[in-house]
C-alpha cells in the first residue's frame, strides 16, 4: 500500500469577478496529476517557481481542497478523512514550511509550540508530553533548554530544527518537506539534510520533498517528479533521471544548473 | 484610464445605495411613532396623517425602503416642517456655504500639510522639522471649536481685524473681498486638524519610501540628491498620501459642523445642529446623505489620482 | 495608517513589557505625557473626596466672579457655580464617557476584525464592505445622524463616537490578521490540530494585540475630543450635568464679557488630548518593531564616513581598476557600534570577474555597497580603509564626485529586481534617467539610447518593452532591465549584489551568460556577490571568500574550488552537493568534523 497515491489531481484556483470582464480567467496550479509515495521512500518532486508543487504539497496535508481527482493518504480516503476532522490528518501527516522563522509563532515559547500536536493528536498527558518534548530535542540534535526560549532566539537552522521537532511530534507515517533547505546556508542546509535522511531512516518515514535544487533533491531522493506548469513532466528513480533525462524540460533544467566542477565541457561560453 | 474611471463610477454606485440604505434603516430605528418624531410640536393629527402617507409607513420595510429611495430619485428629500419649505431647496443653499468653507480647508490643508511633511521628513531631526512636529502636536491635540473661539477671541475681539461670524457682512458687503475676509479664520480653524494629519503621514511616508531599495537603485545611477528625493521618492510618497488627502474631506466636511455653529457660518453643519434640537429629522436625513455623496466623491476623485500616479492599481 | 507596515514584532521574552516600559519612559515626551495625564486621572478619580464645591449648586449673587477669587480659585459661571469644580466634575465625565467609547470600539471592531480577517472569502468581503459603507460617511456625521435619531444625552453620544469608531478597528485589526492567517505558523497549528477557535484566541490574539494596544493609544484622544465636541454642540452631557464640551458650549454664550469660563475647559481638554496623544505616540513606538529599530531614520545620500587616518593605496591598487585597502564599516547600534566588515584588502583587475563569496552575515554586500558609499546611513558607517579607483580614494571625494562615479565609471546591479526598480515609472523613464544622469543629451536621445540598451540586453521587442513598468515584466527582463540601466554610461566596472539569487536557475543560466557575454565584449571589470560557488565556478576568474567580515582565503576560481586551503573554505566546498554525487554526498558529511557552522549562524 502507497503511502500516498494521487490520481489525476487538479487545483483551479478560481480568478477574480469583474463587473466587465465577467468571470476573470481561472489559473490551474495543479493539472491531472497522478504520483505515488512508497512506503519508506524519498520522493523529491522538482520544478521553478510556479510550477505548482507547493499547491500539490499543500492539498497532500489538507491545508488546500483538490478540485478534482483522488487522493489517498496511508490507504484511506482523504474526503473521508477530512470528514473525521481535521485532526484525522495530522495523524498520520505532518508538514515542514519552508522559512523557519515564520513558521514558529513569535510570541510563543518552543514548549508552547510542541504541545499541542502531543496533547491534540497524540493525547498524551502532562508528565508524558514534557518526557516527548525532551526526546524530541535530542532527536533534532537540540539542547534541553531549547523548550524555555522563544524562537527569535534561534538562528534559522535551529529553527528548521525546531519546526522538523514539531511535525515529529504527531509520529506520522508521511512527511512532506517544502522546500525546506532553501532559506538556509550551504553549511547549515547539509547538516539539516543529513538529520532529515537520518531521522527518516529511524522512524521509518516517508518523505515528499519540495524543492527547486536538483543538487539537493539528488542527495536524498530515492526517486524524482519534475514538475512544469502544473503537470509532472517525468517520473523517474533518481539516478536514471540525474544520468538520462528523457523530458526536453528535464534537460534544460539539468543543464542550467551552476556546477562546482563542469564535467568535460568548459566554462560558460558567451551567447 | 478612462476605462479606469468608468470602472470607479459605477463603483460608486453601490457604495450610494449603501449610505442611503444605512440613513434609512437609522431613521426606521427612531423610538415610537416616526411621524410624531419627526413632525415633534407640529404634529397636529392631519400632518401626521400626511407624513404617514408620504413615508409609506403601512407598508414592509423594504417597500418603505424603495419608495424613499424612488422619491429621492425624483429630488422629492421630504418637507421641512420647522423650516415650512422643502428640505431639498434648504439643502443646496446651505451646501454651497459649506462647499466654499470645506473646500478652502482642504485646499489648505493639502498644500500645507504636503509642504510642512516634505520639509520635515527631508531634514529629518533638523530645526524646521522639530517646529513642524510641534505644531502638528498642538494641531491634532486642540479641539477645533476650542481653537475657533480663540482665533475669534484674538482677531475680532482683541485686534479687532477679522470679523468673529457669518459670511457677510450686514451692511455693504457681499463682494469676494468681504467673503474671503470672513472665511479666513473658519477656514483656517478648520484646516488645522487636517493640516496636521497629512504633515505627518507624508512625513512617515516619505521617511519609509526613503528606505526602499529602488531610492538604493537611484542613488547607484548618480542622480542628484534632489532628483532623488523629489522625483523618486516623493512620487512613491504620495501614493499612500493622496487617500489620506481623500480622507481629510471626511473631516473639514464633518468638522464643519463645529466650526459653522462657532463662526455662525451659514452652512449645512450649523443647519444640521439646529435640525438636530428641534427633531426635524427629514431635514437632518437630507442633510447627512448631502454630505456624505460629496464625500464618496472627493474619495472617488483621490482614487482616480492615485491610479494615475501608480500604475498597479489599474488592473 | 498603513496596515502593512505595522508588521508582527519580534517576540516578548519574559522581559518584553519590561523593555517596552523602558523604552517608554526613555522618551522624555512621552514620560512626561504619562505624568500629566496620570496626574488628571487622579484627579478626575478623588472628585468625591476632594474639597470642592458642589458643581451644581447655583448662587446668584456669586456669578461672574474673576480668577483666584476668595473661596473660589477659578472663579464662578453666568450662575455662580464653582469653575474649579465644574472643571474637575466635567474632567470625570470627559474621561469616562471618552475611555468608555474608546474601549467599546476597540473591543467590538477588533473582534469584527478578527473574524472577519481569519474567515477570509465571502464572510471577509460581506463583513468588509459594510464596515466600508460606515466608512464612507464623514465621522462626525455619522455620530450626529445616530444621535439625532436616539435623542441628544452623555450617553447616547457615548455610543454614537464608539459606533463611528468600530470601523477603524475592524480594518486595521483585519489587515492584520488577514495577513497572520496566511503565516506558515497558522498552517503549522492547523496541523497540530487546533480547532479554528483556538488558533484565533490562542495564535493569532497575541500577535494582534500589540496593534490593537496601539490603534487605542493613537485614537482614544480623538474619542475624547468628539465626545466633547458633541456636548459642545448640546447633543451629549446635559444640564445641570456638565462634561468639558458643554463647559465650553456653555461658556461660549459669554465669550466677549468671561473668555476665561469657555477658555478654562477647552485648555483642559487640550491638555488632555494632547497628553493622551504624545502618551499614544510613545506607546506606538514602544511596541512598533520598525521604530524601536530606528528604521525610519532618513539615510543619507551617502554613508557616513569617519576614518581615523586613511590608508595610502600603494601601485598595484593604484594600477587596478579598483582596489579596497583595509575596508571597514560598522553599524551603530543603541550607542555601541558593531564592525560588520573588519578591514579588507582586495583589487579587482582590468576586465577580470572577481567573485566575492560568503554565507548570510559574511559581510560581502556590506563591502559591496560601502565601495561607493550607499550602506545606509544611519546606521552605517564607514570607519575605515581606502577605495581606490583611478588611482584616486573615492572616499576623500565630496558627494557630488561620489555621485558622478556611481552608475558612471562603476555601475550597480541588485539582487531583487522587483523592489530595486521604481514601480510607478516605465522602465525606459528609469534606463533614460540613467542616461541623463552622466551625459548631455535630451530626453528623445535618452529613450533612443534606452531602447537601444534595453537591445543590447536581449529583451525583445524593445520599443514596445520600454512602455512597460516593472510589475509588467517578469523576473528574468526585469533583471535584463537592471543590468541595461548598469551599462548606460559604458562603466568600467560593475558591481552585481547576487544579482541572480531571486531566479529560477533556467533564468540565472541565461542571465549569467548575458552578463558573461558583455563583460568580454566591452572588457568590463566585474565584482559579483554570491553565496553560491556553483555560480562562482560559472563565471569567476579569482574568488575571494568572506567569513564575519573578513576574507579567509583568495586566489583563482580553480585552486580555491580544486584546492581549498582554509578549513572554512573546505567545509563550505564540502557541503556544496555536487551533481552526480548522490547519495554520496550525505556519508561525505557525515564524515566532516562537527563545526561552529552547524549550530553557528544560519539563515
Amino acid at each position: 500500500m502507497d503511502a500516498i497515491s494521487v490520481t489525476n489531481l487538479t487545483k483551479t484556483f478560481a480568478g477574480g469577478w469583474s463587473l466587465f470582464r465577467g468571470r476573470g480567467h481561472e489559473v490551474r496550479a495543479v493539472r491531472d496529476v497522478t504520483l505515488a509515495l512508497r512506503p519508506g521512500e524519498t520522493l523529491a518532486v522538482v520544478g521553478e517557481s510556479g510550477s505548482g508543487k507547493s499547491t500539490l504539497a499543500r492539498m497532500m496535508v489538507g491545508l488546500e481542497k483538490p478540485t478534482s481527482g483522488d487522493m489517498r493518504i496511508a490507504g484511506k480516503d482523504a474526503a473521508a478523512l477530512r470528514a473525521e476532522g481535521p485532526r484525522a490528518f495530522g495523524r498520520v501527516i505532518q508538514y515542514v514550511f519552508q522559512d523557519p522563522v515564520s513558521s514558529l509563532n513569535p510570541r510563543k515559547t518552543i514548549d508552547a509550540i510542541l504541545d499541542p500536536p502531543l496533547r491534540l493528536l497524540k493525547g498524551y498527558d502532562k508528565v508524558r508530553r514534557r518526557a516527548r518534548m525532551k526526546e524530541l530535542m535530542d532527536a533534532v540534535q537540540m539542547p534541553a533548554n531549547t523548550l524555555e526560549r522563544y524562537p527569535h532566539e534561534f538562528s534559522g537552522g535551529q529553527a528548521q530544527r525546531i519546526a522538523i521537532a514539531r511535525a515529529l511530534a504527531a509520529e506520522p507515517r508521511i512527511i512532506v518537506l517544502d522546500e525546506p533547505v532553501s532559506a538556509l546556508d550551504v553549511s547549515v542546509q547539509a547538516q539539516t539534510l543529513l538529520l532529515l535522511e537520518d531521522l527518516r531512516a529511524e522512524f521509518k518515514m516517508s518523505y515528499l520533498f519540495i524543492s527547486h535544487d536538483l543538487a539537493v533533491v539528488e542527495s536524498i531522493s530515492d526517486r524524482v517528479a519534475v514538475m512544469y506548469s502544473g503537470e509532472i513532466v517525468e517520473t523517474a528513480s533518481a539516478e536514471q533521471l540525474f544520468r538520462t533525462p528523457r523530458h526536453e524540460y528535464t534537460k534544460r533544467l539539468l543543464s542550467s544548473a551552476p556546477r562546482l566542477k563542469p564535467p568535460g565541457r568548459g566554462r560558460l561560453e558567451g551567447g | 484610464m478612462a476605462s479606469y474611471i468608468a470602472k470607479r463610477l459605477f463603483a460608486a454606485i453601490p457604495v450610494l445605495l449603501g449610505l442611503s440604505m444605512i440613513v434609512f434603516l437609522i431613521m426606521a430605528m427612531i423610538p415610537g411613532d416616526p411621524a410624531t418624531a419627526i413632525l415633534g410640536s407640529y404634529a397636529t393629527p392631519e400632518n401626521v396623517e400626511r407624513l404617514n402617507r408620504s413615508l409609506g409607513l403601512d407598508k414592509a420595510l423594504p417597500q418603505q425602503y424603495l419608495a424613499w429611495l424612488g422619491n429621492l430619485l425624483h429630488g422629492d428629500f421630504g418637507r421641512s416642517y420647522a423650516l415650512n419649505r422643502p428640505v431639498l431647496d434648504e439643502v443646496l443653499e446651505r451646501f454651497s456655504a459649506t462647499l466654499i468653507l470645506a473646500g478652502t480647508a482642504l485646499i489648505l490643508c493639502t498644500v500645507f500639510g504636503l509642504l510642512a511633511g516634505i520639509v520635515s521628513a527631508v531634514r529629518q531631526f533638523g530645526w524646521v522639522d522639530r517646529v513642524v512636529t510641534f505644531f502638528v502636536l498642538i494641531g491634532i491635540s486642540i479641539p477645533s471649536f476650542f481653537l475657533g473661539l480663540l482665533l475669534i477671541l484674538l482677531f475680532a475681539v482683541q485686534l479687532r481685524i477679522l470679523p468673529a461670524s457669518g459670511m457677510y457682512a450686514i451692511y455693504g458687503g457681499g463682494d469676494l473681498a468681504d467673503l474671503l475676509k470672513h472665511l479666513l479664520l473658519p477656514a483656517v480653524t478648520l484646516a488645522v486638524v487636517a493640516t496636521g494629519v497629512v504633515a505627518r503621514l507624508t512625513r512617515t511616508a516619505m521617511l519609509e519610501v526613503l528606505r526602499q531599495d529602488f531610492i538604493r537603485t537611484a542613488r547607484a545611477k548618480g542622480l542628484s540628491e534632489r532628483k532623488v528625493i523629489y522625483r523618486h521618492a516623493l512620487k512613491a510618497a504620495m501614493v499612500s498620501v493622496v487617500p489620506v488627502i481623500g480622507l481629510q474631506a471626511g473631516f473639514v466636511l464633518g468638522g464643519a459642523v463645529y466650526i459653522e455653529t462657532v463662526f455662525q457660518w451659514p452652512g449645512i453643519g450649523a443647519m444640521l445642529v439646529k435640525a438636530i434640537s428641534t427633531r426635524d429629522l427629514l431635514l437632518v436625513q437630507g442633510g447627512v446623505l448631502f454630505v456624505a455623496a460629496a464625500y464618496v466623491f472627493v474619495n472617488l476623485i483621490a482614487d482616480i489620482v492615485q491610479a494615475v500616479l501608480d500604475p498597479r492599481l489599474k488592473t | 495608517m498603513s496596515t502593512q507596515a505595522l508588521e508582527v514584532g519580534p517576540p516578548k521574552d519574559s522581559g518584553q513589557s519590561r523593555t517596552a516600559w523602558r523604552l517608554l519612559m526613555n522618551n522624555r515626551l512621552a514620560a512626561a505625557a504619562f505624568y500629566i495625564v496620570v496626574l488628571i486621572v487622579i484627579m478626575a478619580l478623588m472628585a468625591p473626596i476632594l474639597p470642592l464645591h458642589d458643581p451644581d449648586t447655583t448662587s446668584p449673587a456669586n456669578r461672574l466672579l474673576p480668577l483666584f477669587s476668595e473661596g473660589h480659585l477659578l472663579g464662578t459661571d453666568h450662575l455662580g457655580r464653582d469653575v474649579l469644580a465644574r472643571l474637575v466634575w466635567g474632567t470625570r465625565v470627559s474621561l469616562f464617557v471618552g475611555i468608555s467609547a474608546a474601549l467599546a470600539a476597540a473591543f467590538f471592531g477588533s473582534l469584527i476584525g478578527l473574524v472577519a480577517g481569519y474567515a477570509g472569502g465571502r464572510a471577509d468581503n460581506l463583513i468588509m464592505r459594510g464596515i466600508d459603507m460606515l466608512m464612507a460617511f464623514p465621522y462626525i456625521l455619522l455620530a450626529l445622524a445616530i444621535v439625532a435619531v436616539l435623542g441628544p444625552g452623555l450617553l447616547n453620544a457615548l455610543y454614537a463616537i464608539a459606533i463611528v469608531n468600530i470601523p477603524f478597528f475592524a480594518r486595521n485589526v483585519r489587515g492584520i490578521t488577514r495577513g497572520l492567517s496566511h503565516r506558515e505558523f497558522v498552517d503549522a497549528a492547523r496541523l497540530s490540530g487546533k480547532s479554528h477557535i483556538a488558533i484565533l484566541t490562542t495564535e493569532i490574539l497575541p500577535n494582534v494585540l500589540p496593534i490593537i494596544v496601539i490603534t487605542m493609544s493613537t485614537t482614544i484622544g480623538w474619542m475624547i475630543l468628539e465626545t466633547a465636541g458633541l456636548s459642545f454642540l448640546g447633543l451629549g452631557a446635559q444640564p445641570p450635568q456638565a462634561d468639558l464640551g458643554s463647559m465650553l458650549g456653555q461658556g461660549r454664550a459669554l465669550l466677549f464679557t468671561a473668555p476665561m469660563i469657555s477658555v478654562i475647559p477647552g485648555v483642559m481638554v487640550f491638555l488632555i488630548v494632547m497628553g493622551v496623544n504624545l502618551l499614544g505616540d510613545g506607546v506606538r513606538d514602544a511596541l512598533d518593531p520598525r521604530l524601536r529599530a530606528g528604521a525610519l531614520s532618513r539615510p543619507m545620500p551617502v554613508t557616513r564616513i569617519e576614518r581615523p587616518h586613511v590608508p595610502e593605496p600603494d601601485e598595484t591598487a593604484k594600477a587596478s581598476a579598483l582596489a579596497v585597502t583595509g575596508l571597514e564599516t560598522s553599524f551603530e547600534q543603541g550607542g555601541g557600534r558593531e564592525v560588520a566588515v573588519k578591514g579588507i584588502s582586495f583589487t579587482l583587475r582590468k576586465g577580470e570577474c572577481l567573485g566575492l563569496i560568503g554565507e548570510s552575515g559574511s559581510g560581502k554586500s556590506v563591502t559591496a555597497l560601502s565601495i561607493l558609499g550607499l550602506v545606509a546611513s544611519p546606521p552605517g558607517v564607514i570607519t575605515g580603509g581606502a577605495v581606490t579607483i583611478e588611482g584616486r580614494d573615492v572616499l576623500s571625494l565630496d558627494e557630488t564626485q561620489i555621485a558622478s562615479f556611481r552608475g558612471g565609471k562603476v555601475a550597480y546591479i541588485f539582487q531583487d529586481p522587483l523592489t530595486t526598480l521604481h514601480p510607478l515609472f516605465t522602465v525606459g523613464e528609469q534606463v533614460a534617467e540613467a542616461v541623463r544622469a552622466h551625459q548631455p543629451i535630451d530626453r528623445v536621445g535618452a529613450h533612443e539610447k534606452a531602447v537601444e540598451l534595453l537591445r543590447t540586453v536581449q529583451i525583445p521587442d524593445p520599443e514596445q518593452r520600454a512602455r512597460a513598468y516593472p510589475h509588467e515584466l517578469s523576473g528574468g527582463q526585469r533583471q535584463r532591465v537592471g543590468i541595461a540601466m548598469a551599462l548606460a554610461n559604458d562603466p568600467d566596472i560593475i558591481i552585481a549584489d547576487e544579482p541572480t539569487t531571486a531566479l529560477d536557475v533556467t533564468v540565472q543560466a541565461e542571465i549569467l551568460r548575458l552578463l558573461q557575454a558583455l563583460r568580454r565584449d566591452r572588457g568590463l571589470a566585474l565584482l559579483f556577490i554570491t553565496h553560491d560557488f556553483g555560480v562562482v565556478a560559472e563565471i569567476c576568474d579569482r574568488v575571494a571568500v568572506m567569513r564575519h567580515g573578513e576574507i579567509v582565503e583568495a586566489g583563482e576560481t580553480a585552486t580555491v574550488l580544486g584546492d581549498p586551503k582554509h578549513p572554512y573554505t573546505k567545509r563550505l566546498i564540502a557541503c556544496v552537493p555536487i551533481p552526480g554525487q548522490g547519495r554520496a554526498f550525505l556519508d561525505a558529511i557525515r564524515a566532516l568534523p562537527s563545526a561552529d557552522t552547524d549550530r553557528g549562524r544560519g539563515a
